[in-house]
């Protein structure tokens, strides 16, 4: 019971503290509930910061494990092929398919070839690769730590000596920033072959056309601001889904948590990281 | 401190000492000071009830966790300050059979088995092929080395994660909730297999547990951790003849034991600053 200087307070003088003491503490609270949202992120950047340096340093310490690295290059890459050659496809196919509609408006559907090379060298290949290689590999990479560290199985290969983030995080890092720009380049390959398929024998641009321009246009550097994109996304994607996966808690509820934020988390990034790359790759190569 | 320097010294008796450990979760104060002694070659219990800190402080012995305060010396070595380097040629001595075992579920039982040998002997496919089997052999596991851990029950993963414990022959080993989830006869067959490891290698034993009948069977030294400090400590005698209620409560409630005669027996509840090693009861 809280006391005034006149003594023990009764009546409906004693609600009046205890009222505004309920009133500060909900500033408090939303105060707190305010605070714990800049500090939330903050954490989980160092979180995976932090992991990304320890998987940096373990690279560079043997044993170096070709064969884990070997595993992790096919489950993310090999096993990638068949969905970003479809996607590719298809992208490449609906592209050219608005494209010509829209240029034809003004007779210069001859620029289709053109265009779409440059839209999918530069942007389409490596935003698209690095979300379908998140959504595929991604996801499976955090379920499988995640459940990992939930059954111990990482406490226990730290206690045979061999250390969790090397034999883990490091592989698959490496994996990711190694294969998703060569897939961005097959997805290159696919979505200009489904381009030129739909433009040329469905909307009848000429071939010769479709092609010259492409040529014309679409310079390797454009190719190589993909192919940075794609490698900067790839190690990006690998570390958020590894680090959500291998700090995971709190049983099969928190294994799907950490896979819906790897998902979540890698896409928010890929597209953020995407403007600012986009932004310092132009300044460097107008100048 | 004279207390934390002698215990700091390789004592021929204790392989593991213990003073003053601390550990904090976010404000949850988990371990409030832990004193213990690990007696080399013997089976040393730690009982508490759940969420009691148990793991924790297991966890602590090979480095997995970092105290907020005070030490381990494990064979007159201080483990707290070790870097990764040394942390890892700490924990070779060490094998730990986990609570569900944790085994591998991606690799077949003879990879999990293989795993330690693989990664830190030099021998060649068919020597590891062959010690897999001799060791899975002696704990009565035979033709399943092809099979996955998912194909297994609970108390052959269990044996799994114990062969793949002690393929490397450690000094130490420590058992995490060995009898958790297995029937009686399962349980039984449990403690035979760490009794008989234990006489056998003359290993080192550490087991957390909070079965106590299981506890009773196996055990040559027993430590109670009760709000996150080691309460009782001494031998399964002094443990059944103890006076403390929480004890009496824990040990009556396995049904192993009557309490006609009870003794009080190395008691430290104080929360003052007391590094003393504890004797055997």
């Amino acid at each position: 019971m809280a006391q005034t200087p006149g003594g023990l307070m009764s009546g409906p003088d004693a609600a009046e503290p205890e009222r505004q003491r309920g009133t500060w503490d909900k500033v408090v609270e939303i105060n707190e509930k305010i605070w714990a949202i800049p500090t939330g992120i903050l954490e989980q950047v160092g979180t995976h910061v932090t992991l990304f340096a320890q998987s940096l340093r373990w690279m560079v310490t043997p044993p170096f494990r070709i064969g884990v690295l070997v595993e992790a290059m096919d489950y993310i890459g090999v096993q990638s092929l068949l969905i970003v050659m479809m996607i590719g496809l298809f992208v490449g196919m609906v592209f050219a398919l608005q494209l010509t509609s829209a240029l034809r408006q003004f007779g210069t559907e001859g620029f289709v070839g053109a265009t779409l090379g440059i839209a999918v060298t530069r942007e389409l290949s490596p935003v698209f690769t690095s979300i379908v290689v998140a959504a595929r590999a991604g996801a499976g990479m955090a379920t499988e730590l995640g459940s990992m560290r939930i059954t111990e199985q990482i406490d226990a290969l730290a206690t045979m000596a061999v250390n969790p983030v090397q034999y883990l995080v490091t592989p698959r890092v490496v994996a990711g920033t190694l294969m998703v720009p060569l897939l961005s380049l097959l997805f290159v390959t696919m979505a200009m072959a489904g381009g030129y398929g739909v433009a040329v024998w469905l909307e009848h641009v000429d071939p010769g056309v479709f092609v010259e321009n492409a040529r014309w246009l679409v310079e390797t550097k454009d190719l190589v601001q993909g192919l940075v994109k794609a490698t900067v996304f790839g190690c990006a994607l690998t570390v958020i889904s590894c680090a959500q996966g291998f700090n995971a808690s709190g049983g099969a509820k928190g294994v799907g948590i950490g896979t819906t934020r790897a998902v979540v988390g890698s896409f928010v990034t890929i597209l953020v990281l995407d403007y600012f790359l986009t932004d310092i790759i132009l300044v460097l190569q107008h100048k | 401190m004279s207390a934390a320097e002698d215990a700091s010294q390789k004592s021929k008796d204790y392989q593991i000492r213990i003073r003053g450990l601390e550990k904090t979760f976010g404000t949850h104060k988990v371990l409030k000071g832990v004193d213990l002694d690990i007696e080399r070659g013997h089976i040393n219990v730690v009982i508490g009830g759940s969420g009691q800190g148990k793991s924790v402080l297991m966890k602590h012995l090979m480095g997995l966790l970092k105290p907020d305060g005070g030490h381990i010396w494990v064979d007159g070595e201080d483990v707290v300050p070790m870097d990764d380097r040394e942390l890892n040629k700490l924990r070779r001595k060490f094998g730990m059979s986990f609570q569900y075992a944790a085994l591998f579920d991606s690799l077949t039982v003879e990879q999990n088995v293989a795993f330690p040998l693989i990664e830190h002997t030099k021998k060649s496919k068919a020597e590891i092929h062959e010690a897999v089997l001799a060791r899975l052999g002696s704990l009565g596991l035979r033709n399943i080395e092809k099979k996955f851990p998912a194909e297994l029950s609970g108390g052959m993963r269990k044996r799994v994660g114990l062969a793949r414990a002690l393929i490397l022959e450690p000094e130490i080993l420590l058992y995490d909730e060995p009898t958790t989830g297995l029937d009686p006869v399962a349980t039984k067959n449990v403690d035979d297999m760490i009794r008989d490891i234990s006489k056998q290698t003359g290993v080192t034993s550490v087991v957390i547990s909070h079965d106590m009948a299981s506890t009773f069977r196996i055990a040559d030294r027993i430590s109670m951790l009760y709000e996150g400090k080691i309460a009782v400590s001494g031998g399964p005698e002094d443990i059944k003849r103890c006076d403390l209620p929480f004890v009496r409560e824990f040990v009556e409630m396995s049904g192993t034991v009557r309490f006609d005669e009870r003794v009080v027996v190395d008691v430290d509840m104080s929360d003052e600053d007391d590094t003393r090693p504890r004797g055997g009861g």
